[in-house]
């Protein structure tokens, strides 16, 4: 770990785990077996808090969908919530439902996608590739409503940027009910696949009262059995209005083990409730306007004269996200803005569940939390007389996808 | 039901168990939707001397969930904001816990909490990072998100003279190309000017008629 060096120096910001962070990884073995496990992330850290806090609500909104390339809206909403309560800003109700709407096909995409990740880590590519074909569909939907297929910039201070007018509703209705047959196939290529639940029962376990206590979140701390879904226990945007309930792994199985297949579970079941959420809020959605104020100018005003502090939480695909805001009423930028990503809370269980497991475990179950990095760029492995060697990612891989064979044969 | 007392009862619990040690207890509702169902929250600043005892009194209600520990430096004082649920599971019962900390930056320590959520590790690392407090106890003392070869003493989230010096601030904008590498191995492009006249320079003149 002592050889690591940044080359520069970086102002710093909320971690934020996006796609391929960089991360590292120290895992001291026995043998095969994994016997101690450290990681030491802070390696994509760009310093979004320092450059927030220097910036003024409208502009750090914009920042907020450049968080994360796969959960862009959830952070903008859960950041435009925190400022909507210090400010007292009332949101039109329509755009409640504008927000919840895009924010579940974003759970859509997102949890498909990691779908394919897992198939990948497997070694299963052809259903890596089925995956990513089908995800496509809720990223057209996506692009259709906001314009764009990432950083969508759909959120506003005070509601939406864009109205989901009805002659929108056939096209939105298109791509849940192509979701909605392809269902089926999912569960049978994802849980029904023999391989798969090989690989994946009984593997990276973490226990119920573990995932309460290292506070994980989201359908990692779901799939242990713990009840938890910010959704549900505490309603923003139009989900207090929706009927729905918190999914756990006995959805389908009769017994949760908080494995890596019962997060496989989970999240397929999570794309059937967000259909359902979806239809939900098509047939609810009030009429009406979908932002507050029209004029920036006026609202940056008023913004610049709000003082308090309050935090938001919202449920993004990976887990719980949550923004605290603190302004003073003096100055433009806030006073204080912290972030806190899914995966910021779920990465201590990576130490537990990775014990005693073996090497050609670690992609699918360093992935199965879903940290938006499937597979570290390297990993260094100290075997047990202290020798120091890197394994690459793509060794890594090919180490798994070999034991898939394995296992097969 | 998971909930078992309203959020004025667990405020009023507190107060009786600790008195005027808990101070600013304030119960806050926020709603959303068209149903206008609360978001249930109860604020209240705590002394460090009882912090563990507070969470310990909490966990006898029910074991909650820490979000994060959020920091601010407000001049003299840095205020550390415990973001704690309980009663999570049950519908629409979830009641959100704000204990506020306040430390004097002469003096910042303040005890760990992982003996009680040993989650909270991640969260006081990055404290002892971004705003300098020193976490008494804590398992794992080394830093989480800065590079190794960060300045010591340097506090990304201080806003005095402990925070990020103008030196370290990088203007991308300003950034010209480097002058301290060595040779490239291949020799490098002839300036643009020497593009002869039908290059798309040209072309591109031509698109303004």
């Amino acid at each position: 770990m002592s050889q690591k060096k940044a080359p520069y120096e970086l102002p710093i910001g909320p971690i934020h785990p996006a796609l391929k962070e960089p991360i590292n990884f120290t895992f001291t073995m026995n043998g095969e077996v994994i016997e101690e496990v450290d990681f030491a992330p802070g390696r994509a850290h760009r310093g979004i808090e320092w450059m927030g806090m220097r910036r003024n609500p409208v502009q750090i909104l914009h920042l907020c969908d450049r968080i994360c390339g796969i959960c862009g809206v959830h952070h903008a909403l859960v950041f435009a919530q925190a400022v909507e309560q210090i400010a007292e800003i009332e949101v039109p109700d329509r755009a409640y439902y504008v927000r919840t709407i895009i924010a579940e096909f974003e759970r859509i995409q997102s949890h498909i996608l990691w779908a394919g990740v897992a198939a990948h880590e497997l070694g299963f590519d052809t259903l890596f590739y089925l995956a990513w074909q089908l995800r496509e569909e809720s990223v057209d939907v996506i692009e259709y409503i906001t314009g764009n297929r990432v950083n969508y910039g759909i959120i506003m201070l005070g509601g939406t940027r864009r109205d989901i007018t009805p002659d929108m509703f056939p096209r939105l209705e298109q791509a849940l009910q192509y979701y909605e047959g392809l269902l089926e196939k999912m569960i049978n290529l994802f849980l029904h696949d023999k391989t798969i639940a090989m690989r994946c029962k009984n593997t990276g376990i973490l226990t119920k009262r573990r995932a309460l206590e290292l506070a994980t979140v989201g359908p990692t701390s779901r799939a242990s059995g713990l009840a938890m879904d910010v959704r549900i226990d505490s309603p923003y945007a139009a989900y207090g209005d929706l009927d729905f309930d918190i999914v756990l792994p006995d959805i389908y199985s009769s017994e949760t083990t908080g494995d890596v297949y019962d997060r496989i579970v989970v999240r397929i079941f999570e794309i059937k409730q967000s259909i359902d959420i979806i239809r939900q809020c098509m047939k609810q959605m009030p009429d009406g306007p979908v932002l507050a104020e029209e004029k920036y100018a006026k609202l940056l005003m008023n913004l610049k004269k709000a003082s308090g502090e309050a935090f938001a939480r919202v449920e993004a695909p990976r887990g719980e996200d949550m923004h605290y805001v603190r302004m003073n009423g003096k100055q433009e930028a806030p006073e204080m803005w912290k972030v806190k990503a899914s995966t910021y809370s779920n990465q201590m269980a990576w130490v537990e569940i990775l014990k005693g497991e073996q090497i050609a475990d670690i992609p699918i179950i360093v992935a199965s939390i879903d940290p938006c990095m499937s597979c570290t760029d390297r990993v260094a492995v100290v075997s047990h007389e202290g020798h120091t060697g890197i394994l690459t990612k793509e060794h890594l891989h090919r180490l798994s996808v070999e034991k898939t064979r394995r296992l097969q044969a | 039901m998971r909930a078992t007392m309203t959020p004025q009862e667990l405020a009023d619990r507190f107060v009786t168990r600790f008195g005027s040690r808990v101070q600013n207890v304030l119960v806050k509702e926020w709603c959303e939707g068209t149903k206008k169902l609360p978001q249930k929250t109860v604020w209240m600043t705590v002394p460090r001397e009882i912090l563990t005892d507070a969470v310990a009194e909490l966990i006898s209600i029910d074991y909650p969930h820490l979000g994060v520990i959020a920091a601010s430096d407000t001049g003299d004082m840095i205020d550390l904001l415990y973001h704690l649920q309980v009663f999570f599971g049950g519908k629409h019962e979830e009641i959100n816990v704000v204990f506020t900390v306040q430390v004097p930056k002469s003096d910042p320590h303040v005890p760990t909490i992982s003996g009680l959520i040993p989650g909270a590790v991640y969260s006081e690392r990055e404290k002892q990072d971004m705003i300098g407090v020193i976490v008494d106890g804590i398992p794992d003392s080394r830093r989480i998100f800065l590079p190794d070869d960060f300045p010591s003493g340097v506090y990304p989230w201080r806003k005095d003279d402990k925070g990020i010096p103008q030196s370290m601030v990088k203007e991308l904008w300003k950034v010209d190309r480097p002058t301290d590498r060595p040779a490239p191995p291949v020799a490098e492009p002839e300036p643009a000017q020497d593009i002869e006249p039908e290059s798309p320079r040209a072309a591109s003149g031509g698109a303004t008629e």
